[in-house]
């Protein structure tokens, strides 16, 4: 059965409830997992198997926190700021979120502020989607 | 002392579960001076000694090959206090493992109680810290975590005749 994109937010809800210890109520969609949620970077490894579990998915490294190949690039990052080429590349790797406001300034530094409660509902559904 | 707070391992199911026991004796000093004169096990110490029974599982996964810490205590929920005299069992199940980290839920027993629900990430840390470098050698895992499981890696090896 096809999930709607109420349901598969109310599970990532819970993912993050648990491997975050923060309230439902503040895993809104807008949430950064990083500023307003407090994940560190082990976190991220533990919201990829929760997720992994609680959908019956496969989520490859680096398919949802995808940055470690972009900061790794000289080509893509000049003076602490993402290039029109890494711009690309991170449209190409990161499909589920959205840079429209980060490309006016992209900002390595606030590359953090990418990862949303929404975009990992993005990233969910377009899994599940190819998956059916 | 040693840094150890398990004694010996009831069972190993590679890349899967394992369980361990401690005994809590009168004799040992930490179990009088973290409350005085109300000797019990300290609840850091059972998270400790989950800890090694859910690291070694993790370690033991991929042969020992990788420098496994703790990076997280995901969940500890103690329900009852351990007093001398009491054998608690460690049970820990390896939920999920990559090349960067592992996942363990665990909860500890005495007799047929459970007085703790323990959840862990380790990490693999040669694949995370930005690169940063280790010494080669497995500082992790010393002879010490090594004779705790030399009698199931005879089994093991006694069954796939390796």
């Amino acid at each position: 059965m096809t999930m709607t994109r109420e349901q598969v937010l109310s599970k990532i809800q819970e993912v993050l409830v648990d491997a975050l210890g923060v309230d439902d109520d503040d895993v809104t969609p807008d949430a950064t997992l990083m500023s307003d949620l407090g994940a560190e970077s082990i976190d991220f490894l533990d919201i990829v198997f929760r997720l992994e579990k609680a959908f019956g998915i496969r989520i490859p490294r680096e398919e949802l926190f995808p940055t470690e190949s972009l900061m790794n690039n000289k080509e893509f990052i000049q003076n602490g700021k993402l290039t029109s080429k890494g711009l690309d590349e991170m449209r190409k790797l990161m499909p589920h979120t959205d840079l429209s406001k980060f490309a006016k300034d992209p900002d390595i530094n606030k590359i953090g502020d990418l990862f949303t409660v929404s975009a990992l509902v993005n990233y969910v559904e377009t899994k599940l989607k190819n998956a059916a | 002392m040693r840094w150890i707070w398990i004694d010996k391992f009831l069972e190993f199911k590679s890349g899967e579960s394992a369980v361990a026991v401690k005994n809590v004796t009168l004799a040992e000093e930490h179990v009088h001076d973290y409350v005085p004169g109300y000797p019990i096990h300290p609840e850091c110490l059972m998270i400790e000694g989950m800890a090694q029974t859910a690291g070694i599982l993790v370690g033991e996964a991929r042969n020992f090959s990788e420098k496994v810490i703790l990076a997280k205590v995901s969940r500890a929920a103690f329900f009852d206090v351990v007093r001398p005299g009491d054998t608690i069992k460690f049970h820990a199940q390896l939920e999920s493992i990559s090349g960067e980290a592992a996942g363990t839920t665990g909860k500890i027993t005495c007799e047929d109680k459970v007085v703790a629900e323990i959840d862990m990430m380790f990490s693999h840390i040669d694949r995370n810290l930005a690169g940063k470098r280790f010494p080669e050698e497995n500082f992790v895992f010393t002879d010490t975590f090594d004779a705790l499981i030399s009698g199931f890696r005879n089994q093991k090896a006694a069954e796939t005749g390796k």
